[in-house]
């Protein structure tokens, strides 16, 4: 029999603002327990939450990049349920009337392009963080992340394999980092997913048994989480096992899902229209004004470089996939007016280094001016390539200054023009058979020279001039 | 006695140096000491802090610096009001020992102001009720009869002022809560237009109905107060920028040319004859001023109060769901933390409060939402556009009564929650619509206070200041010991 | 008026306790059933309005793009967040075990 796998994803990312969406609390990741925490967002009982315009502006950023419409009218919605780290027993969420509908993301995978839709975009507010000490009993809430502010994106179930679910999560990352929206960090759970999953046989209009999986912040978690989940609906198709609708947890250790608590999974909140906040009308004017602000997106930017600076469609991809990488490669190659250049050595020496070093490519931290001025030493042969790899080693990890760096361990390429002539004089008088075969016609002679001359500047003088000297020489009286 | 006199009598008084804010403010703290025990207004009386603000005013007073009309003036609040370093309890146990960080603004902009706080009234638990007798802490007594109800849920507030153990006093109205306290105390009693006070630091019963509401002597101590405390706050979204106007100068403007409507909707059979009385003697009284006064119709009038119950204790359920004893009030000892939750809150809530959370969550429940929540929100649109439709034919208030009742006797209607509810009926479309209202003391019926209520179009709390004040008679008295 | 019996039963009440978080005794839950059964009757009368094409008033007045500026504020110590706290360890609001 075969089979295909149905999914969808809501993405979970929290936007990149100063403070919370609905107090004034800063947003900080990594805070000690309880700092960053105010009457309001502690849930305290008289206090009003205020909409922070920036997460209108970024959920409204979000739409875009993401090709949806923008709601002419959008309010906040209670979503009611009990939860030690949900300060107020509701979160404040938007069900009835979301922010942003209808959008889709263009992916390509190894089977080729394809368009995933967005169901919606909708603005929320977080809950706090739980601690569990089994061993006492108890359990500590933390409400640092109670109301940071987040969008969730909605797909529709248009996903058919890991590949293509990975694919998407890449693009939207990147699309949401370069618009600012968020700084969608998987390591730091600054955007998370869950996926829902369900199998049917091939051909089938309807869907199968749907099964969420809450909560996941790594990339190849999802991959082995929807392998595993897929292999699971898979039997209990089989073997006519009953499958049950529920939310499930992936633990990376066991390597394996699990039913959710009962608690968790029961599904019985309830939503309705929060009245302590005014409703939000966007005009057409403000979405041009977000619009406006918004940088280049990858897309135009891997487009840009292929055709306006001959870069190559791998290296151009690679270079536009980060906002910061791509900051790099634009400034260098402003500064150095050479683009391929820039792309050479960022994605030759840059990526490779990342690797070696274990440094996100988002996280590589490169002074464009200087890797500009390694460039152009390259260029006008005051540093072999060779030591410009030393050099650019030693930017990357160090942010070493550069003219500092080549004085330091003597590095410079250039040599006096008096001396090198005195030396190619001396090469000339030692080698007085490649003279005369030279003289003779034999113009062959002249690149032997041209070795030994080489070989004794170790690398030091410009070629041509070298050459210019030699044929200066060895023209006959 | 200086317990008696208005707040303007007061203000003229302390200004002219005839009395300090300390004799004004010990006077008041006498009788309470003596009457407190007998009428029960008061959950917490802070004398110290009282006494320490008292001298702070005069020594402002001395030296010319006074802050407002309100400087060194004692008064008190509702315990639904958050003072910070103050408990605050909602007259429930689910709140006991609550102590808020933070200030409510309207207590702010009165401490700023120089106000001086005499304590914490008694009031419905989470101001749900209409008699102050689910108050988990005590029993209010009504100054004119003390074996009837003050009425609620802001009882406390409205009996204090009634008892002159305080100057004026802020309430809350959700549905009714200041006006018909203010009916059965016979004190005036406004709820402004929703939006027009902050409801920051105001612990919520239903957001979209909440109001914040004065309960004072007369109209003109109404007016004083309002101007203090109205105005756009940037801690509450649903706050209005509309300025507020110079009240105090509305309680002199003349009635002539005023039109006033009469909804025959709000005279049933219900309606005590007595009061109804009243009402057509204000109507003579009205017209003798030179007002129109005409009967006009409300037609939607009969489900507002099945809607007003739906709404309130819908938006109830989800704002007492913070109370779970996690991060402040009660906490019941239990094995884990979901059975931590339902005994903290069934030891916590009061038996009418549970009822409402209860009414309110199988409303909202997926199965109900649409025939009962969302259907009520329909409602409220059509009872909205009753009103709209009064106020663009060029009506400037409408006159109705408060209550279908005097205060009835502790007790008559505990166990019976229903007829308790209809005791709101003539007070929640008010705050469906978000209306203005006043309440106006117009005289004794066997010795217990009927008021009649004016109910104005948004933002129009002059008209009803003006008209008020043209209704007003001499203040009305309970026959309490005097105090020395 | 219909029967309070049929229009809320003890189930219904049981179900709605659980979603309230709340708990009862069977006599105050037999209490609860008959006044909820009252009350709800007596809500019938929303049911005899037609409200087809009635838009709904979540907000009465007119209110709309009520912000606040992107700048963060102060927080409360510690101390002051946790003051209310029934337990508290370490920073932390401290509660049983969750199951």
């Amino acid at each position: 029999m075969a089979y295909e796998v149905v999914m969808g994803l809501e993405v979970h990312a929290e936007l990149a603002t100063n403070s919370k969406i609905f107090c004034a609390c800063p947003v900080g990741y990594g805070a000690e327990a309880n700092l960053n925490v105010c009457p309001a967002c502690a849930g305290m009982p008289g206090l009003l939450p205020i909409t922070n315009k920036k997460v209108v502006e970024l959920a409204i950023a979000a739409g875009l990049v993401t090709n949806c419409q923008i709601s002419s009218e959008t309010t906040f919605d209670k979503k009611n349920y009990y939860y030690p780290d949900l300060s107020n027993s509701y979160q404040i969420t938007q069900l009835y009337a979301p922010i942003c509908r209808d959008g889709y993301v263009d992916i390509h995978t190894s089977q080729g392009d394809k368009r995933i839709g967005i169901k919606q975009i909708h603005m929320e507010e977080d809950a706090g963080k739980l601690m569990h000490n089994d061993m006492l009993g108890i359990s500590l809430v933390d409400y640092n992340r109670c109301s940071v502010p987040l969008v969730e994106i909605v797909s529709k179930p248009d996903f058919r394999s890991a590949e293509e679910v990975i694919a998407y999560l890449e693009k939207l990352r990147s699309l949401l980092r370069f618009a600012g929206v968020a700084r969608a960090r998987f390591e730091e759970g600054s955007i998370r997913c869950d996926v829902n999953l369900s199998v049917r046989e091939k051909g089938d209009p309807h869907f199968g048994v749907r099964t969420e999986i809450k909560n996941m912040n790594s990339l190849s978690a999802i991959e082995r989480a929807i392998a595993y989940e897929t292999e699971r609906h898979i039997d209990a198709i089989e073997w006519g096992e009953p499958l049950i609708q529920e939310t499930r947890r992936w633990d990376d250790a066991k390597n394996a899902s699990f039913a959710m608590r009962e608690k968790e999974n029961a599904g019985d909140y309830f939503y309705f229209p929060d009245a302590d906040l005014a409703p939000i009308e966007i005009s057409p004017q403000w979405i041009q004004q977000v619009r406006a602000a918004l940088p280049e997106m990858p897309d135009r930017k891997q487009e840009r470089y292929v055709t306006e600076w001959g870069i190559r469609a791998k290296d151009a991809a690679l270079l536009s996939h980060s906002p910061s990488l791509a900051r790099i490669f634009e400034q260098s190659a402003d500064l150095c007016g050479n683009p391929k250049e820039a792309a050479n050595w960022l994605v030759g020496e840059g990526l490779a280094l990342a690797k070696k070093h274990g440094i996100a490519i988002d996280d590589m931290a490169l002074d464009p001016e200087k890797l500009a001025y390694l460039i152009r030493g390259v260029e006008d042969h005051t540093l072999t390539r060779a030591n410009g790899k030393k050099l650019f080693a030693a930017i990357f990890s160090d942010n070493v200054d550069p003219a500092a760096y080549i004085k330091e361990h003597n590095l410079d390429a250039s040599v006096d023009q008096g001396a090198l002539e005195t030396l190619l004089a001396a090469i000339v008088a030692d080698n007085p058979k490649s003279v005369a075969d030279y003289q003779g016609g034999k113009t062959k002679a002249l690149d032997f020279l041209f070795g030994q001359a080489m070989r004794q500047l170790k690398g030091a003088g410009e070629p041509g001039e070298i050459r210019r000297i030699l044929e200066k020489l060895l023209r006959p009286e | 006695m200086i317990t008696d006199m208005t707040l303007g009598e007061l203000e003229r008084a302390l200004d002219a140096k005839e009395l300090s804010s300390m004799e004004a403010t010990e006077a008041y703290l006498r009788r309470i000491k003596v009457l407190e025990p007998e009428i029960g207004a008061y959950i917490s009386v802070d004398e110290e802090n009282a006494l320490a603000q008292a001298a702070a005013s005069d020594s402002r007073r001395a030296k010319g610096e006074k802050l407002s009309s309100l400087d060194g003036i004692p008064l008190s609040l509702k315990d639904i009001i958050c003072t910070q370093g103050i408990a605050t309890t909602c007259a429930s146990r689910i709140l006991v020992n609550y102590i808020p960080p933070y200030d409510a603004t309207c207590w702010r902009k009165l401490k700023q102001g120089g106000g001086v706080l005499l304590g914490k009234c008694n009031m419905d638990e989470f101001a749900m009720g209409s008699s102050t007798e689910s108050s988990a802490f005590k029993l209010t007594r009504n100054p004119f009869d003390l074996s009837k109800v003050p009425g609620g849920s802001s009882g406390g507030s409205a009996a204090a002022v009634a008892a002159d153990l305080a100057c004026y006093s802020l309430g809350t109205d959700t549905g009714g809560s200041v006006r018909q306290p203010a009916h059965f105390c016979g004190v005036v009693g406004l709820k402004p237009t929703y939006g027009r006070i902050s409801r920051f630091g105001v612990i919520p019963y239903a957001s979209s109905l909440d109001q914040v509401g004065i309960l004072a002597k007369c109209c003109e101590d109404a007016a004083i107060v309002l101007e203090r405390i109205a105005g756009k706050d940037p801690m509450d979204s649903t706050s209005f920028d509309t300025p507020p106007d110079a009240y105090r100068q509305a309680c002199k403007r003349p009635v002539k040319g005023l039109k006033i409507g009469v909804p025959q909707e709000f005279l049933g059979d219900a309606i005590d004859p007595a009061i109804k009385e009243q009402l057509n003697q204000a109507v003579a009284q009205l017209k003798q001023a030179g007002a129109t006064v005409e009967d006009v119709s409300l037609p939607h009038t009969q489900y507002a109060l099945p809607a007003y119950y739906v709404l309130a204790c819908s938006e109830a359920s989800s704002n007492l769901a913070r109370y779970d004893g996690v991060r402040y009030g009660l906490r019941a000892e239990a094995e884990n933390v979901q059975d931590m939750f339902v005994a903290s809150r069934s030891q916590g809530f009061g038996m009418e409060v549970k009822r409402r959370i209860m009414l309110g969550t199988y409303a909202l429940s997926s199965g109900y939402y649409d025939a009962y929540y969302n259907k009520t929100l329909q409602v409220r649109t059509l009872i909205k556009r009753d009103y709209d439709q009064i106020f663009a034919d060029g009506f400037h208030c409408l006159l109705t009564p408060v209550a279908p009742t005097q205060a009835f006797a502790i007790g008559a209607n505990i166990d019976d929650p229903l007829t308790m509810y209809m005791q709101d009926v003539c007070t929640v479309p008010v705050n469906l619509a978000g209306l203005p209202a006043l309440v106006v003391p117009v005289a004794l019926h066997q010795g217990l206070p009927i008021g009649l209520q004016l109910i104005g179009a948004p933002f129009g709390e002059s008209e009803l200041f003006a008209i008020g004040s043209a209704l007003e008679t001499n203040r009305l008295k309970p026959n309490l010991p005097a105090v020395q | 008026m219909s029967d309070n019996k049929t229009i809320i039963s003890a189930e219904d009440v049981d179900y709605v306790a659980k979603l309230a978080h709340l708990q009862f005794t069977s006599q105050e839950a037999a209490d609860c059933t008959a006044k909820l059964a009252s009350i709800l009757n007596y809500m019938q009368e929303l049911q005899k309005i037609d409200v087809t094409d009635v838009p709904i008033t979540t907000h009465v007045l007119p209110l709309q793009n009520v912000f606040r500026e992107d700048e963060t504020g102060s927080c409360l110590s510690r101390e002051a967040a946790l003051a209310n706290a029934p337990e508290q360890w370490e920073g932390y609001f401290k509660v049983p075990r969750i199951i």
